[in-house]
């Protein structure tokens, strides 16, 4: 079965680099494609492949990951570009979304850029027995 | 009083037209873009000797590889740094696609294990970088969350960026695409393997640094 888990921004905003991504990597690690409401910073998803390496096993294969963000957003005027990264820098992002999925389940995640299409591997990796 | 004067201004001016010594230009981008393959091009080309090993299988360059002082010239202009090809970043590993490419079982995860390895050192000396080339493979989408997320961090940290589309030689390749997916940057079309467009690339670097 196919588990996917809509994270709210709200469920991150009030966390650390750290906590934002343990809790993400942790989702994802269940088994999970997380779908999250906005996206983490740039140095924060270098850090979350970072922390991805450092879990991988014979289990866990790492993740796949994506982020669709408005397009308009990036491109606007000056002072919007400087409001919108100055409120970035201190609260995050909450616009756009980020998809991470197990590499276990997730084979590709296809980016048109405007459109996210996930393609799910037809054999799931077999559970291991307690 | 004169004397301090004297002193601050020379070295004012000593701190505004030093060269800055020992640049690192370091070689990022996804698995298999051919990032060796560019640095040993340099490499034979200014130092006339290779770097490292290349394969097709991923994950060849596992450890970060430095090549010290590194000089290019063209015409009146003079070009020292230090060279970093460094393992591509990946989201996954998986050995069992080792074995796929020919590997034993252990030959593969051993080589898995020090990929993830590589993977995270390669990301630490993003900080390091005073330049870098993000080498992407000109056959491949270019719309991976991997070359995003390089891009965005070189960006971040300020660090002068050139994006090449290696691979130009192949049938598949796709130029436009790759200069679709970053039109803020300058995109190079290379071939680092017959050697197309390198003599642009070179001075595109003079540009850079």
């Amino acid at each position: 079965m196919l588990t996917l888990e809509f994270v709210p921004y709200s469920e991150i905003a009030g966390l650390s680099s750290i906590g934002r991504i343990r809790k993400l990597l942790n989702l994802a690690k269940e088994d999970k494609i997380v779908i999250v409401q906005g996206r983490l910073r740039k140095e924060e998803e270098a850090e979350l492949i970072k922390a991805t390496m450092e879990e991988i096993n014979k289990d866990f294969k790492g993740i796949e990951l994506a982020v669709i963000y408005p397009e308009d957003s990036e491109q606007n005027g000056f002072f919007s570009s400087i409001k919108s990264k100055l409120v970035n820098a201190l609260v995050g992002d909450a616009q756009g979304l980020t998809v991470i999925g197990p590499a276990s389940v997730v084979k590709e995640i296809k980016k048109d850029p405007h459109k996210i299409q996930i393609y799910t591997s037809r054999r799931r990796s077999k559970r291991r027995k307690k | 009083m004169a004397f301090s004067l004297k002193l601050f201004l020379r070295k004012l001016f000593s701190n505004l037209f030093k060269k800055k010594k020992h640049i690192k230009l370091g070689l990022y981008g996804p698995p298999n873009g051919g990032k060796t393959t560019i640095a040993n091009r340099i490499c034979q080309d200014w130092l006339g000797e290779e770097m490292g090993k290349v394969s097709n299988v991923e994950h060849e360059t596992r450890e970060i590889q430095v090549k010290e002082e590194v000089n290019m010239k063209s015409g009146n202009k003079e070009l020292s740094f230090n060279l970093v090809d460094t393992p591509g970043i990946a989201t996954r590993i998986d050995y069992e696609n080792f074995i796929k490419s020919g590997l034993k079982e252990k030959e593969a995860k051993s080589r898995a294990k020090e990929a993830t390895k590589g993977v995270i050192e390669a990301i630490k000396w993003l900080d390091n970088m005073d330049a870098v080339i993000v080498v992407l493979d000109s056959t491949k989408d270019p719309y991976t969350q991997v070359n995003l997320t390089i891009i965005g961090n070189l960006q971040a940290r300020d660090i002068p960026l050139l994006i090449v589309a290696n691979k130009i030689d192949l049938k598949k390749s796709n130029v436009e695409r790759v200069k679709s997916a970053f039109p803020q940057y300058k995109v190079l079309g290379i071939s680092a393997k017959r050697g197309d467009n390198i003599e642009e690339m070179y001075e595109e670097l003079f540009n850079l640094v």
